[in-house]
């Protein structure tokens, strides 16, 4: 068996626990839980983006470490946790798949995701591109959270986690994006947000609940 | 110079409309910003036609006959429509169903929708690009619940959502696309984003990324563009929003998505010399025709008709940019020019008759020709000029794309052909009453000011007709850089 240095088995390990992030955000209902696994995963998002900022040496991913830091440990769970304060949103009901079946999908998903990253992570010259395979994973288990729930709030978290695994995918197969790319879409990431905050009043105040059955009258028929 | 006026114009506008507010005086504002960025955009083409493409800001932006045209398209109806907006929405403050507030946040979004569009058409850095096709969801969706009603609110968040996801997928796609030229062009090169760099060295990428980058980007930009099936979010945007975000959404935005699209078609197809994006595009195209004219059929409500009508027409362009070739590339960027002006020109027209007629539902909109001969001839003639009927332009391009796939795409022409007569009994018998039927309604004291209407329809008619030869030239160089089989 190898040994692989140091830094590297931190930013393996880095990934795993975003992997294990994804899939303990699929199985929770709680939404202030949801929020706080989302920080959790910023967190984990930026400690990885340090750890490669020091060994690749680049500037901008200090500054792009620090930008995940304010925004999605800091800004957004706080924004988030106040909105659901506000609005008085703590459960999701019961999902529309249940959570072992869930798992099961999510399993697949997994899977998949390794399979579709293989071209990729073959063309990509980064140390960590072994890690393309989980972004992606990240990015469909967010993807199968949004389909799965109900509550408004929880596939905005979903959304969000989606975010999350796009990014981590352009840090592990290209050392991120430019600066200017990654100013942006933060820039909309929270504008994103914030329309969200305005909206979610608005939703509230015409049905007086998040539950996004109340949004399903505008269907195909006629 | 005229790049920095361009963008910058409608940014100062949304900052001024949005602090100030402006009062009553908001909608000759909102024109005069309009105006401006029209202007603009025309002394832009003016420099573009002088001295050839245009790389600008240390090559962040770029301006060839592709995008120049788009753009001078889009300030355009963005110009046309704020002049409509301009009578139509104090009718709708006055009638209560807005507040001044809202107008103002009406206003302020406007301004900056027509900026994030016109960023993404000239920006050369793909990056950028996504960045503002997400900005121009963003600031729409506000406008979508604008009437805060329980179905505007559904709209609005299928549309967040669906959108978002879409446009999530494109970030990825991007991201392969810089991963596979940062191989090429050098890894960490600011310029491995750059459109014009990814063009010079696209038969270098890595074919299999690139596939699968053109997957994610068509995916991600083909919802905006509401290709089937990805469209549930159209329709319902359409409906529900106020009538000149109908007209923009419906006119530049697929427009502004399409180009997106095309520009990554280009370098994948540069990478991969395989038919797979062509195969994808008209796949998509053509599927997006036929569904879009079958569920035509089952449409009650007027905006959500020529929603449906939106999707046929964004599905014939995408469906010619997939076969390629001059002569269909010319055809598709003729069809977009054509398909953006007629359909806003019908949202105006159906917007001033459901305003009259105090309902959407086209089962009680009846003889707008007594009401308002103006408006009942408007919607007539427009809905002739988007059905194909000659001597219109959308029948130039539904034409030149018939007999490309007749000749090089047999099997898909009679399809096409069907899909459109389907169309054509569909939105055809649903007009035809609505103009015509009997009413006991009296007749409008005052007729609706409908200037902007019978300017682009005289346009669509001229381009029918006879389409002058530096516009022809302008598409052909276009036609030629999108390249194809």
């Amino acid at each position: 068996m190898t040994h692989l240095p140091l830094d590297q088995q931190m930013l393996d390990s880095c990934a795993a626990l975003l992997l294990l992030l994804s899939f303990a955000m699929l199985s929770q209902r709680r939404i202030v839980t949801l929020v706080n696994l989302y920080a959790v995963q910023g967190a984990v998002l930026a400690a990885a983006t340090l750890l490669l900022a020091w060994r690749t040496g680049e500037g901008h991913l200090y500054l792009s470490a620090a930008l995940t830091l304010a925004l999605k440990v800091a800004f957004l769970p706080w924004l988030l946790h106040r909105l659901i304060r506000r609005l008085e949103v703590y459960w999701d009901t019961e999902p529309l798949l249940n959570v072992s079946g869930t798992m099961l999908a999510g399993l697949l998903i997994v899977v998949f995701a390794f399979a579709l990253a293989q071209p990729i992570t073959l063309l990509a010259s980064t140390a960590t591109r072994g890690a393309v395979g989980i972004a992606v994973s990240v990015v469909l288990l967010a993807f199968l959270m949004m389909i799965t729930r109900r509550k408004a709030m929880s596939q905005v978290v979903g959304f969000l986690s989606m975010e999350n695994g796009v990014f981590f995918g352009a840090m592990s197969a290209s050392y991120g994006m430019p600066m200017v790319v990654e100013l942006g879409v933060a820039l909309d990431v929270l504008v994103a947000v914030l329309v969200l905050g305005v909206f979610f009043f608005q939703i509230r105040e015409r049905f007086e609940s998040l539950d996004l059955h109340h949004l399903e009258s505008l269907k195909e028929h006629e | 110079m005229e790049l920095l006026l361009l963008l910058a114009l409608p940014i100062a506008g949304a900052a001024l409309l949005g602090v100030i507010g402006a009062g009553r005086r908001a909608p000759e504002i909102n024109a005069a910003f309009s105006l401006g960025t029209f202007l603009a955009s025309c002394a832009l083409t003016a420099r573009v036609i002088r001295h050839g493409d245009l790389l600008l800001a240390g090559e962040q932006f770029f301006i060839d006959p592709f995008n120049v045209f788009l753009v001078t398209l889009t300030a355009f109806v963005g110009l046309t429509t704020a002049l409509f907006s301009r009578p139509y929405m104090r009718v709708e403050l006055d009638h209560g169903r807005l507040t001044p507030g809202r107008l103002r946040l009406y206003h302020s979004m406007y301004q900056l929708f027509m900026f994030t569009m016109l960023l993404a058409l000239t920006t050369n850095n793909m990056g950028l690009m996504w960045v503002a096709m997400e900005g121009a969801t963003l600031s729409t969706v506000l406008l979508v619940t604008l009437y805060r009603t329980p179905a505007s609110l559904e709209a609005g968040w299928k549309y967040f959502i669906l959108c978002g996801v879409g446009i999530a997928q494109a970030l990825f796609g991007t991201i392969l696309l810089y991963v596979a030229a940062g191989k090429v062009l050098g890894a960490q090169g600011v310029t491995a984003l750059l459109w014009t760099h990814l063009d010079a060295v696209k038969g270098q990428l890595e074919p299999t990324v690139l596939a699968l980058a053109f997957v994610f980007l068509l995916i991600g930009y083909g919802t905006k563009v509401g290709l089937v099936p990805l469209h549930s979010w159209l329709p319902d945007a359409h409906a529900e929003g106020p009538t000149p975000i109908s007209a923009v959404l419906s006119g530049l935005l697929l427009n502004v998505a399409l180009y997106a699209v095309v520009r990554s078609k280009v370098l994948v197809e540069g990478s991969l010399h395989s038919e797979l994006p062509s195969m994808m595009l008209m796949g998509f195209g053509l599927l997006s025709v036929v569904l879009a004219a079958l569920l035509l059929w089952r449409q009650r409500d007027i905006k959500r008709l020529f929603a449906y009508s939106s999707i046929e027409h964004m599905g014939i362009a995408t469906f010619a940019f997939g076969m390629g070739g001059p002569i269909a590339n010319f055809a598709a960027l003729l069809h977009m020019t054509v398909h953006s002006l007629t359909k806003s020109s019908i949202f105006f027209t159906a917007g001033h008759a459901a305003q009259k007629s105090g309902t959407q539902l086209m089962d009680r909109i009846r003889g707008l020709i007594t009401l308002s001969p103006t408006v009942g001839w408007g919607l007539m003639l427009g809905s002739l000029a988007i059905l194909g009927v000659p001597p219109f332009g959308v029948f130039t391009s539904e034409f030149l794309i018939l007999t490309t796939a007749m000749r090089t795409q047999p099997w898909a022409a009679p399809i096409l052909l069907a899909a459109l007569a389907v169309a054509f009994a569909g939105i055809f018998s649903k007009v035809q009453p609505m103009v015509f039927g009997e009413t006991n309604a009296r007749r409008l004291p005052h007729a609706p000011a409908l200037l902007p209407v019978f300017t682009h329809l005289a346009i669509v008619l001229l381009l029918g007709l006879y389409i002058p030869p530096y516009l022809a030239d302008w598409y052909r160089a276009a036609a030629h850089l999108i390249g194809g089989p």
